[in-house]
């Protein structure tokens, strides 16, 4: 028993978070950058910030990610990082060439009060930032918010940097992605196709955090979105936002800055989030949706009707990241599992309010937190206290389902210990039964190794 | 060895009443070192004769880790050993952490070796204690003594009143205990009597009661202590007091900060409303 010191005895915690269902705010800036092509995340701060932030991404998608690092000494930290942030924009212009040099900050850098704005003014006047090439930044404390938070102010930033209305109407619509899988970013851009509605995705990590083997290294794979496609979001007819808590500020900054009207919709998680995104694009590019869409919807349909009884009244504890969890939970809802624990390390109230909605009739003895004090340890001693048969998310959970005993679906950052995640995607119908397909295998999988043998079933 | 760290509001005379004190007490005789924990670096001026000195954080910034103790610490007045921390420019980066690293320094470079002899540490600390850096001369027992400058002017008896929370956080788990207040006048209406309350109420005492007098601006504008520049000066004898009174003290306590209501009711008390 790994945890075996985890009792059920819940005691109200006023600081204490054991094991957290979330990580820190750079790494989802490093993931926004790279969703930009030829753009080499840069960290502000000390050098260990930026080997974690790097390898906390290297283990879930299976690529080297690289970043640069301001190396703060000790002399850094007591007279500010300005000049050992010129000095890499200088070498990182010099040595690595990217297009782009997105620089966010770190705890460190943010408590002594570097003002990256300045830093990178200052690099500017200096003009050690040669033409055509660019520095863009973002603030991202660990110590506020979640990875999310950090993904969501380097969205915001590469937006502000890059985005301009010039005179002329474009006939596309912008989609912010939220925190997705290249896998996702891939398929988003499958069904824009099939519905035939000209668009920027904005990041793209697809053919960057996914990027084949050729024998040759590419530090700056052929994906991404490029500047030009990012400049003429300026003047896009729309914009739609997949995931409040990723993609509302960037959204904001587009209409502030280049007045594009913009919706905020769930990531298409499940039939009704997704039954969602197709009417608004379908109403967004003035499109009718195609056949081939429908046919997917319909097979997914085919699939929950086909399955229902082994959804049916199943309990499901679920962690992660807000934007995929209040689709994901409504998708089980739907199917009629019963989604009863639900925690997410990431801050916000709207979180309470959506699952509320989404919980109150159908799942009333749900237990949904957020924020700093929703961990894996208050996840846990829930299941002790009454158990259930189905975890949903990312690697960290694998400790309780062992201990427990209890069928585990990884979903969600990061996924450490499994592969899959960056090929085959779960957003859309597709996707939607690719979450169907995995849940039943692990449920299936347990019935077939623990039923009796009398039970023992050849069809399933 | 005695180590003493002397705080208090800004601007209230904290560096000048810290050098003279301690020319008081090298004409006693005393082998001294006094570390200026200030950014501004120039709470060794008067003993040193200007602001020439290379301070710790300097040879940090060009030299690296690699730094020779007699690069920073410079003989002044008397022999007194004087070290600056100094810190960043205005604006950047982190004065407090400035603090811990050019004090952890001077420890590693054995600056308190025990070939100096040295009697007395003086820490001079800039103004309110505003973060965890500033507190560092009271953390583990490296200033073991603290004496607060104060006025009677309602502002200095609020920052010596947190000054006090601070050394009570600190004093609990370790070894620094208050020494007293130092009352630098500022000819405020039965000053004197109000701090010697204020003291009480702390659970300590006004260790002495320091006049204004012109004498003190003259001499620091020739950048001397007043026992250097006019040793004969009543203004001297003061100094002279001072540091007796702080060479003699026994009485080292853990403060008793007062609630800002009852601080407030002290300064009415004492009539500076009436």
């Amino acid at each position: 028993m790994l945890l075996r010191h985890t009792t059920d005895k819940i005691k109200e915690r006023k600081a204490l978070t054991v094991n957290p269902a979330k990580t820190c705010q750079p790494i989802g800036a490093m993931y926004a950058a790279l969703g930009v092509h030829g753009c080499l995340p840069h960290s502000h701060g000390s050098q260990g910030c930026c080997s974690y932030h790097r390898s906390a991404l290297t283990r879930h998608y299976k690529e080297p990610v690289m970043a640069a690092t301001s190396s703060f000494t000790e002399g850094s930290s007591v007279f500010g990082g300005q000049s050992n942030l010129l000095q890499s924009i200088t070498n990182i212009f010099t040595i690595y060439e990217p297009e782009i040099i997105a620089v966010h900050s770190t705890c460190l850098s943010e408590t002594i009060g570097d003002d990256l704005g300045q830093i990178v003014g200052k690099a500017q006047d200096d003009g050690l930032i040669p033409e055509g090439k660019h520095v863009i930044q973002a603030a991202t404390p660990s110590y506020v918010g979640s990875h999310v938070t950090g993904y969501a102010n380097m969205l915001e930033s590469i937006v502000k940097y890059f985005a301009r209305k010039s005179d002329k109407l474009k006939k596309q619509i912008n989609i912010l992605a939220g925190w997705v899988e290249p896998s996702d970013m891939r398929e988003l851009k499958r069904i824009l196709k099939l519905m035939k509605i000209k668009n920027v995705l904005l990041p793209d990590t697809s053919d960057v955090l996914d990027a084949p083997m050729t024998g040759k290294y590419e530090m700056y794979p052929k994906g991404g979105t490029t500047i030009p496609e990012i400049t003429s979001m300026g003047d896009s007819l729309f914009t739609i936002g997949l995931g409040e808590w990723a993609t509302r500020n960037a959204a904001i900054m587009l209409d502030n800055q280049c007045k594009v009207k913009f919706d905020i919709e769930d990531l298409p998680i499940g039939l009704q989030a997704t039954d969602r995104f197709i009417q608004t694009l379908s109403k967004a590019g003035s499109v009718s949706v195609p056949e081939s869409i429908n046919d997917e919807r319909g097979r997914l349909v085919d699939v929950i009707t086909d399955m229902h009884q082994y959804f049916y009244g199943k309990r499901v504890a679920l962690w992660g990241d807000p934007d995929q969890l209040i689709p994901l939970v409504e998708f089980l809802v739907s199917i009629d599992m019963k989604p009863v624990y639900i925690v997410s390390g990431t801050p916000g109230k709207e979180f309470g309010k959506r699952m509320e909605k989404i919980l109150e009739e159908r799942v009333p003895e749900a237990k949904y937190k957020n924020g700093a004090n929703a961990d894996m340890l208050l996840m846990h001693q829930w299941i002790k206290d009454n158990p259930v048969d189905l975890l949903i998310g990312n690697t960290y959970g694998k400790y309780i389902a062992r201990d427990e005993d209890i069928p585990f679906v990884r979903m969600g950052f990061p996924i450490m210990d499994r592969i899959g995640h960056s090929y085959f995607s779960t957003i859309g119908y597709m996707g939607s039964i690719r979450i169907l397909e995995k849940i039943l295998s692990v449920l299936m999988d347990k019935e077939d190794a623990t039923c009796l043998e009398e039970s023992f079933e050849l069809v399933m | 060895m005695r180590k003493i760290a002397i705080y208090g509001k800004g601007g209230i005379g904290k560096s000048t009443t810290t050098q003279n004190t301690v020319a008081g007490l090298v004409e006693a005789g005393k082998k001294i070192m006094v570390v200026g924990c200030d950014p501004k670096a120039d709470s060794t001026r008067l003993l040193l004769g200007g602001l020439a000195q290379k301070t710790v954080l300097d040879t940090l910034r060009e030299e690296g880790e690699d730094v020779d103790l007699d690069d920073i610490v410079l003989p002044g007045y008397g022999g007194v050993r004087c070290v600056e921390s100094g810190g960043p420019e205005p604006g950047v980066g982190c004065a407090g952490r400035g603090i811990i690293t050019s004090i952890n320094m001077l420890e590693q470079l054995g600056a308190w070796d025990e070939k100096y002899a040295i009697d007395y540490t003086f820490y001079d600390v800039l103004g309110d204690v505003v973060c965890g850096g500033f507190a560092m001369p009271i953390r583990e027992g490296k200033a073991e003594e603290i004496y607060i400058v104060v006025s009677g002017e309602m502002m200095a008896m609020y920052a010596a009143n947190n000054i006090c929370k601070g050394i009570r956080k600190y004093a609990q788990n370790g070894v620094v205990r208050l020494g007293g207040l130092i009352c630098n006048s500022r000819n405020v209406d039965h000053e004197s009597a109000m701090i010697e309350e204020l003291a009480k109420k702390l659970g300590t005492q006004m260790l002495h009661f320091i006049p204004r007098d012109n004498v003190v601006q003259r001499a620091e504008i020739h950048r001397k202590t007043v026992i250097e520049y006019e040793p004969e000066h009543e203004q001297a004898d003061e100094y002279r007091k001072l540091s007796v009174a702080i060479d003699q003290n026994k009485m080292f306590i853990i403060p008793t900060p007062l609630e800002i209501e009852d601080l407030e009711k002290l300064l009415i008390d004492f009539g500076i409303d009436s």
